[in-house]
């Protein structure tokens, strides 16, 4: 008898290179539109109207008010709470922290009420950059113990912007 | 002489291993892809804070106020100053309103450039008080050093 193909069959091949150019371009694709996600919080301020809020009737509080100066070219030229001075070198806002420890009395967490607590009035001159407003805020709205965040003041207004 | 005739072949290097590495980096990619960037502004590079941390729940109503350096306010992908930024609420007002709910239960989110004059953004925050706006939110970036 006659045996025909008595050779080894082989394995069949897929032909790989459309599945490799598809490949290739979703890889293109992620690669041009990856944006490394940076993270985001937000300090919030409830502010209304001047007049309707209640925050003219508790009189109780002791009212802060944080003034910030600057120079002509919008950098920090000195930062005052409640007339105390604190200069404008980089240890100022932490003498600003450690002067609203001292006045609200308390370095331990609060145990308040949301809308409850000391507040505090941000009067900055109008070139200041925002930066040092927003680190002011930082530094009078709390700080980090370890991973715990310790609060201080979280009413926070501003005051009427300076011409 | 005798001289042995080899036969050339196409050489067939094994793919698989490249085609691995490709999938796991597509898979890599994809899982860090972030398609909500909506919300980020290119004129904008916000301060740091090291006390933030990114919201558990969503704000609700949240109206973006992208500040740019030179004070120029973007919403909505128009632009305005903070004089002209009355006309960009009300619109966003009108919808708030059109579904039922009150302008003070709308948040404003301030994305403030960390060079613009603090000035500028106190203006951006009255323009949004006489609109009866009242809850605001300052949005820095989360600073990890």
């Amino acid at each position: 008898m006659k045996i025909r193909n008595r050779e080894t069959s082989q394995g069949t091949e897929l032909n790989m290179t459309s599945m490799i150019d598809i490949v290739f371009l979703l890889l293109i694709f992620f690669v041009m539109t990856f944006k490394i996600v940076e993270m985001e919080g937000d300090f919030s301020i409830k502010m209304p109207l001047a007049g309707q809020g209640s925050s003219a009737l508790d009189t109780t509080e002791l009212p802060l008010k944080l003034r910030l100066r600057s120079d002509a070219a919008g950098s920090l030229a000195g930062i005052e709470l409640n007339d105390i001075q604190m200069g404008n070198d980089a240890a100022s806002f932490d003498k600003l922290r450690a002067n609203v420890i001292g006045l609200i009395g308390t370095s331990t967490p609060m145990e308040v009420e949301a809308g409850e607590g000391p507040e505090i009035e941000i009067d900055t001159d109008y070139n200041l950059r925002y930066e040092y407003v927003i680190r002011a805020i930082t530094a009078v709205s709390g700080y980090k113990d370890g991973d715990q965040v310790v609060k201080l003041i979280e009413k926070i207004k501003f005051a009427k912007p300076r011409r | 002489m005798r001289l042995k005739r080899t036969e050339v072949d196409m050489a067939e290097g094994d793919m698989t291993p490249m085609i691995d590495m490709t999938f796991q980096l597509i898979a890599f990619f994809m899982v860090l892809i972030n398609f909500a960037q909506t919300e980020a502004n290119d004129n904008v590079v916000l301060p740091n804070s090291r006390l933030v941390k990114p919201p558990e729940v969503a704000l609700e109503f949240p109206i973006i106020l992208h500040v740019g350096a030179d004070g120029r306010v973007f919403l909505g992908g128009d632009d305005y100053t903070a004089e002209t930024l009355r006309i960009g609420l009300d619109r966003e007002l009108a919808v708030i309103r059109a579904e039922g709910k009150a302008v003070s239960d709308a948040n404003v989110v301030i994305r403030g450039h960390k060079d613009v004059a603090a000035g500028e953004v106190q203006e951006i925050i009255r323009v949004c008080q006489d609109s009866n706006l009242e809850n605001f939110a300052l949005r820095v970036k989360e600073d990890r050093s």
